[in-house]
């Protein structure tokens, strides 16, 4: 059975005066989905997650959520989405229990005090409901802006650059609460972010976006399964190495090198016999690694 | 959902420290005012009556709770402006500036009752400030000076209203005085539409003001056909409740073209606002 169609968007346009930011942007999102926005600065991210929420009009191309547009339905596809856009914003000189409630009030859904409490304690806020905002890090008014978004139970999650100026901890704490977001409550959620690696592990399709066009669009582990896995290898003699690899294995291609470094484009079901005929051969492995597939198409993408 | 919203801007002016700069520095203003007429109010009132003491006999109690109320009003109004737009002119722009304009006009609110509910927000707080001048300036100065009869310098020589004449006038002053401040309230929020700052609609409102009260005071012939369409020019309609016959088609005339700048802001404002990127 065909999933249902949450998000669609069609050839998206959107410039400020001279400054065309989005170009040509399209993409499809299906229910259940987490689904990777992927772009460097300045690709026209923001752009289009604002145009998703109705923040900033279009100048072209067509935004559909839910099978609705904003023309008609713009209070019934709002109450159905839950956001953050960039960083989450609060009122500093109220409480996070204040704060929510204001944004709970015009959720469009009923909201109680109780379920406050009990988002608070999903976003391990418990106790500190009565804090004024004034006094939080960035972590915690990132995990009460996604208290914010879940108040009304929304179907849809947009989510920009949700660990954007956090730490190493902060961005762990937010990957687990998204994961936590679509293992427990099957939301569909999109995700844009710079940390590649966050989308590889959490998004199941993905969008690349790059100068305001879209550029590739798909499952993510087929985007990935079509690339070479690129190898990277400390050995003790680079030359020998070279020579090693070439005589074995015809397909592999050298995509870089240093005085006892090498990477090597290779297919992944060779990797363990590309070791094997190293050693058999003298020569010395330190390290075998595959690098982090994802950056490498990413940046393969962006670069092309 | 305008009421929850109209109901979400109370508990944020509540809760701003800046909303209670405007009562404070009323009651500051006002408690400087009535200590200067306890201490020294007769030589006050002697300047004032000195050019009439060679053909009237002033008796009584004439610097009374009444005559105080009506000197407050007419020292303060022009200064309340400032104390108004120090919060409405915050009202949308400070949203901006705060970066919650992207929370609120993500949620399933139309922008128009986005501004309608800062409207009535602005709108009420105003009020509270109009009433907390009224009982300041003549309760609590009734309270410590007595009541009498008023006495009124108008550019036409004195009036004098009697007592039992008196606190009806005041009145309908009270209501003409938050129509004007109204307008303050309404035009600071028009420009908070227009910024993404919180500063630059308290400032262009101010000047706004200082322009306008400037050009009505400048008696030259080429602003005399702009003048009576100028809020600035009926701001002060409310002294005319203090004339004697009111003129009552020139208060109407000042009433209605107030209220026709309330609803020509509160338009714009919409316009301005929902036609607006977010990009803050």
């Amino acid at each position: 059975m065909e999933k249902e169609t949450v998000i669609k968007v069609e050839h998206l346009a959107k410039s400020f005066g001279s400054f065309q930011a989005v170009k040509d942007v399209s993409f499809t999102v299906s229910r259940g989905d987490v689904f990777g926005f992927l772009g460097p600065n300045g690709a026209g991210k923001s752009t289009t997650i604002r145009c998703l929420l109705s923040l900033i009009k279009p100048n072209a191309g067509n935004i559909e959520l839910f099978g609705k547009s904003y023309t008609n339905s713009r209070s019934e596809i709002l109450s159905k989405i839950g956001s953050i856009i960039e960083k989450p914003d609060f009122y500093k000189y109220l409480s996070a229990q204040k704060n929510l409630e204001i944004f709970a009030r015009i959720s469009g859904a009923s909201v109680s005090k109780s379920q406050i409490g009990e988002m608070l304690e999903f976003v391990g806020l418990a106790g500190r409901g009565g804090d004024k905002i004034g006094g939080f890090s960035h972590g915690m008014k990132q995990r009460l802006g996604i208290a914010q978004t879940l108040l009304h139970q929304p179907d849809l999650i947009i989510l920009d650059e949700p660990t954007t100026g956090l730490d190493p901890q902060g961005i762990v704490e937010i990957r687990n609460l998204i994961l936590r977001l679509k293992n427990e409550q099957n939301k569909t959620i999109l995700l844009s972010s710079h940390q590649l690696s966050e989308i590889e592990l959490i998004a199941n399709r993905m969008v690349i976006i790059n100068k305001g066009k879209s550029i590739v669009e798909g499952e993510v582990q087929d985007l990935l399964n079509a690339q070479e896995l690129v190898v990277h290898l400390e050995v003790d003699v680079v030359e020998k190495a070279k020579q090693v690899i070439s005589t074995h294995f015809s397909n592999a291609q050298f995509v870089g090198e240093t005085a006892t470094e090498l990477e090597v484009a290779i297919e992944k079901s060779q990797v363990p016999n590309l070791n094997k005929a190293l050693i058999e051969n003298g020569v010395q492995v330190f390290a075998l690694e595959p690098k982090r597939k994802l950056e490498d198409f990413f940046m393969k993408i962006v670069q092309s | 959902m305008l009421l929850k919203n109209t109901y979400n801007e109370f508990v944020k002016i509540l809760a701003k420290p800046r909303s209670y700069l405007g009562i404070g520095a009323l009651t500051l203003l006002i408690g400087v005012i009535l200590f200067a007429m306890k201490a020294d109010g007769g030589s006050f009132i002697s300047f004032v009556t000195a050019s009439f003491e060679q053909t009237l006999s002033f008796n009584g109690n004439i610097l009374n709770g009444n005559l105080i109320g009506f000197i407050i009003l007419q020292m303060l109004i022009i200064h309340i402006p400032l104390l108004v737009a120090l919060v409405t002119g915050d009202l949308i722009s400070g949203e901006a500036a705060m970066g919650t304009v992207r929370m609120l006009a993500s949620k399933p609110i139309s922008r128009t009752n986005i501004v309608l509910s800062k409207f009535i927000a602005g709108a009420v707080y105003t009020l509270v400030l109009t009433l907390w001048l009224g009982f300041l300036a003549l309760i609590v100065a009734k309270w410590i000076f007595g009541t009498g009869d008023l006495i009124v310098l108008n550019s036409d020589g004195l009036v004098i209203l009697q007592e039992q004449d008196i606190m009806w006038r005041y009145g309908l002053a009270f209501m003409v005085a938050f129509l004007s401040l109204l307008t303050i309230s309404t035009l600071s929020i028009c420009l908070s539409a227009f910024a993404d700052n919180s500063i630059g609609p308290i400032v262009s409102t101010m000047a706004i003001i200082i322009l306008f009260t400037i050009i009505g005071s400048l008696d030259v012939s080429v602003f005399d056909t702009i003048k009576p369409y100028l809020f600035t020019t009926h701001m002060a309609s409310w002294r005319s409740f203090f004339e004697d016959p009111i003129p009552t088609s020139k208060i109407i005339q000042s009433v209605v073209i107030l209220l026709v700048h309330n609803v020509i802001l509160v338009v714009v404002a919409i316009v301005k606002f929902n036609k607006k990127d977010i990009t803050s």
